[in-house]
């Protein structure tokens, strides 16, 4: 049926050791690319593109961020959505031209970056900023590095509610993202194609998938993961426990300035700091990696699926096609996705990517049962 | 899967409802999350004017309205899912009823040619339709409020405000950031003393800013708050004992949620308006008749006559008094979003309509021009009697400092236009 190994022989360790290493796994994995690269963007439209796929893709990138530092390295963060923030700002910054002042004087202006450059900057700005706020993480575990990391978000989202500077001074404090393109292809403000918009993301995405499952099963993945389950016989097979963490905290941060960037850039295009990326965003990554699979990077993506498109979905079914009142369904909405979240725990405690590792096993031993 | 969700769903209401040409209009709601208490009446207030019109007039013009919910929890993104799934079903004009979904939306419903209305909210300098082509804040905008408070005072304090101390507690976010440069302005010119209180969202924990209040003793205190924010606030003021009739809340800060929790201690606590307050409006007596005695009145049914239903009735009769403009202009009856926006733009609301339509001295008089998209700026001040449960306007619609007004509103939406490359002009 599916999954069947026979006649599947790898001849290098290069082919043993690659992500999908059967046969059938690694071609539906390069239709879904095509579908997703070649296919979906001429049937795409502006309600498919806002509502469910730019979101899904851009909590994607920031779920497996969150997932090397959480999953892969142990240290767990609840600052997620001040991190986001940070990417938004910078990306904004290097958008309209970075403004140095000393004492009351413009010393200078750069000039403004490509979009495309732009995104990435949130993400340096953001690594940087993730490794200062990892520090504490070399003295202090678990329980306390989260209230540190939690202290983060609330710091850095006040910080830019409260510096001017990083809203270009704008009365309302709002920042908006100008209309800015890609050789010509228009990527933010108003007049975006939906398509341009969706394959911006989708670069993104697919490129943090790649760099993540990489470094993952590499040399650096593996002393996170020594680090992870137990630090001080790590330390002790030489481990630098020092730059193994740091590491985690500059890619995991790298990944979620990224997401910050594009969901205020190419999403919203507008967002308030406090509503956009508080404590909330930090909670909702944590369960999208928790449900998706700790230490997975399929996990990340089914996570993030899992808790964007279930509400709009039950959105849809409630409100458009039983017609129910729509604070019912909005209602009935944390009612199931929390049931959800509750039995899925309960039944699989370590997420979809658990669910579907253990489906590939049963596939290729069927049909029989061991 | 190249079935679009949209599609399906436009099917789906296809077959449950005769298919006609209808105007739609759609409600971006809340009436669930943090601020439902403020999101319910008036998305209440919204629906059941447009339901009486169906029911009494059989529609604006001969054609029916179709008013479709959409929640969004106050919250951005919910607000761009829902304008998305909604904007295909030939919406004619947005209300979001909050500032962030509003910011979002400035750009998108222009490049989509919907015009959007954000009543008393929004981006100020959106009056400015020059640049702005879209987006409408008639009658009256946060800066003419801030400006409205002041002159108030001006006229409690004999024209003189010199050395008197004015705090502004405000929301910190977009919408609590809004008066602020118009306050500083205002104190320049009248030479009091402003100082800055923010409150984080939600604001259920005041006591440090109220604290500071007491300590600094300003002579009157001002607030831009929302949702819980405001009855913390009238509460926390009635602890440190300040006088509330010294109290002036913004608009989104006087309706009966804010003051009903703190009791007898409310009294005297003032708000801004621009509209009418209670339910002795002939109006009320057609809803009534025509949506509570058949049964389709929206929601629970028991918010009718509250500030904030009030507000949502008067947003969808300035709608449909705009559908009417429009239709007059284009001689069609079942108007696209162009025309609507044109009947916006045209728009002219005079004592006599509004005492036509069971509405009289519900609201100021004020036209709408393609230079001028905010209105005349007129505001009123109403006050809370917590023995009677009841607000009552206390001034008319008087104008605010346009002197001082103005010149922001140009600043700001000339930084607007320049900033994303617009033409700026009437067509």
């Amino acid at each position: 049926m599916f999954y069947r190994e026979a006649g599947d022989f790898s001849t290098t360790y290069a082919e043993d050791q690659q992500t999908f290493p059967i046969k059938f796994d690694r071609w539906r994995y390069y239709v879904v690319l095509f579908i997703a690269i070649v296919v979906v963007p001429f049937f795409i439209n502006d309600y498919w593109a806002n509502s469910l796929l730019l979101p899904f893709l851009i909590y994607a990138i920031a779920a497996i961020g969150l997932n090397i530092l959480v999953g892969y390295c142990g240290q767990v963060s609840l600052g997620t959505g001040g991190f986001m923030a940070v990417g938004a700002y910078a990306c904004y910054k290097f958008m309209t031209g970075v403004d140095i002042w000393w004492g009351g004087e413009l010393l200078f202006r750069l000039p403004e970056f490509n979009i495309f450059f732009s995104v990435i900057m949130g993400g340096v700005m953001t690594a940087l900023v993730g490794v200062l706020f990892g520090l504490p993480s070399l003295r202090i575990k678990g329980f306390y590095l989260a209230v540190a990391t939690l202290a983060a978000q609330f710091f850095l989202v006040w910080l830019f509610n409260r510096v001017s500077w990083f809203y270009n001074y704008s009365a309302s404090g709002q920042i908006n993202a100008p209309e800015r393109d890609l050789l010509g292809v228009l990527i933010t403000g108003p007049s975006t194609e939906p398509w341009a918009t969706y394959l911006f993301c989708l670069f993104f995405t697919i490129v943090s998938a790649v760099i993540a499952r990489n470094l993952t099963r590499g040399a650096s993945g593996r002393k996170w993961m020594a680090i992870r389950d137990m630090d001080i016989a790590a330390e002790i097979i030489g481990v630098n426990p020092l730059r193994a963490k740091l590491t985690a905290f500059a890619v995991s941060s790298f990944f979620i300035g990224i997401s910050g960037a594009l969901f205020f850039a190419v999403y919203l295009g507008a967002v308030e700091v406090g509503e956009a990326f508080g404590i909330t965003k930090s909670f909702l990554v944590l369960f999208m990696i928790i449900i998706g699979g700790l230490g997975s990077i399929f996990g990340s993506f089914a996570g993030a699926a899992f808790l964007v498109l279930l509400p709009v979905l039950l959105k849809v079914v409630g409100v458009d096609w039983l017609g129910w009142p729509t604070d019912i369904v909005a209602h009935l909405q944390l009612v199931i996705v929390g049931l959800l979240i509750i039995v899925f725990l309960i039944a699989e405690p370590h997420g979809i990517a658990q669910l579907w590792r253990v489906a590939k096993e049963k596939l290729r031993l069927w049909p029989f049962p061991h | 899967m190249t079935y679009k969700l949209g599609t399906l769903a436009v099917a789906g209401l296809m077959a449950a409802s005769p298919v006609m040409a209808d105007l739609v209009f759609p409600s971006l709601s809340y009436r669930t999350g943090p601020y439902a208490a403020g999101g319910i009446p008036f998305a209440d207030g919204y629906q059941d004017y447009f339901t009486m019109l169906n029911e009494r007039d059989g529609g604006i013009g001969g054609e029916m309205a179709r008013v479709i919910e959409c929640e969004t929890g106050y919250n951005t993104e919910k607000g761009v899912e829902c304008y998305e799934s909604t904007k295909g079903e030939g919406s004619l004009v947005y209300q979001p009823l909050s500032t962030g979904i509003t910011y979002q939306l400035i750009p998108k419903t222009t490049a989509d040619g919907i015009p959007m209305h954000t009543m008393g909210y929004g981006r100020t300098s959106a009056a400015n339709g020059e640049v702005f082509s879209h987006t409408f804040n008639y009658p009256a905008n946060y800066w003419n409020g801030a400006s409205g408070a002041i002159n108030y005072l001006l006229s409690e304090n004999g024209g003189d405000l010199n050395g008197k101390k004015i705090a502004l507690v405000y929301h910190n976010s977009a919408y609590g950031k809004e008066p602020i440069r118009t306050l500083e302005e205002l104190s320049k010119k009248h030479g009091f003393e402003l100082s800055l209180v923010p409150v984080d969202h939600p604001g259920q924990e005041q006591k440090s800013q109220w604290l500071q209040i007491r300590r600094d003793r300003p002579d009157n205190v001002i607030m831009y708050g929302w949702g819980v924010m405001n009855q913390v606030a009238v509460q926390e003021a009635a602890n440190i004992r300040f006088p509330m009739e010294n109290f002036i809340g913004i608009w989104w800060s006087g309706s009966e949620n804010d003051v009903l929790a703190a009791g007898a201690a409310a009294d005297g606590y003032k708000a801004l308006t621009f509209h009418g307050v209670g339910d002795n409006f002939p109006v009320f007596d057609d809803i009534k008749t025509h949506v509570v005695d058949t049964g389709k009145a929206a929601g629970a049914g028991d918010q009718i006559g509250t500030v904030l239903y009030n507000r949502g009735l008067y947003a969808a009769m300035l709608a449909a008094e705009a559908v009417k403009t429009a239709q007059e202009i284009h001689g069609v009856a079942d108007i696209t979003p162009a025309m609507m926006r044109d009947g916006m733009e045209a728009l002219e609301i005079t004592e006599a309509k509004m005492a036509d339509l069971g509405l009289p001295n519900f609201g100021p008089e004020f036209n709408v021009s393609c230079e001028n998209h905010g209105g005349a700026g007129l505001v009123g001040m109403t006050q809370w009697d917590a023995e009677a449960k009841e607000w009552s306007l206390i001034s008319d619609f008087s104008e605010s400092d346009m002197e001082v007004i103005q010149p922001l509103i140009d600043e700001d939406s000339t930084a607007y236009a320049s900033e994303n490359n617009i033409e700026v002009g009437c067509k």
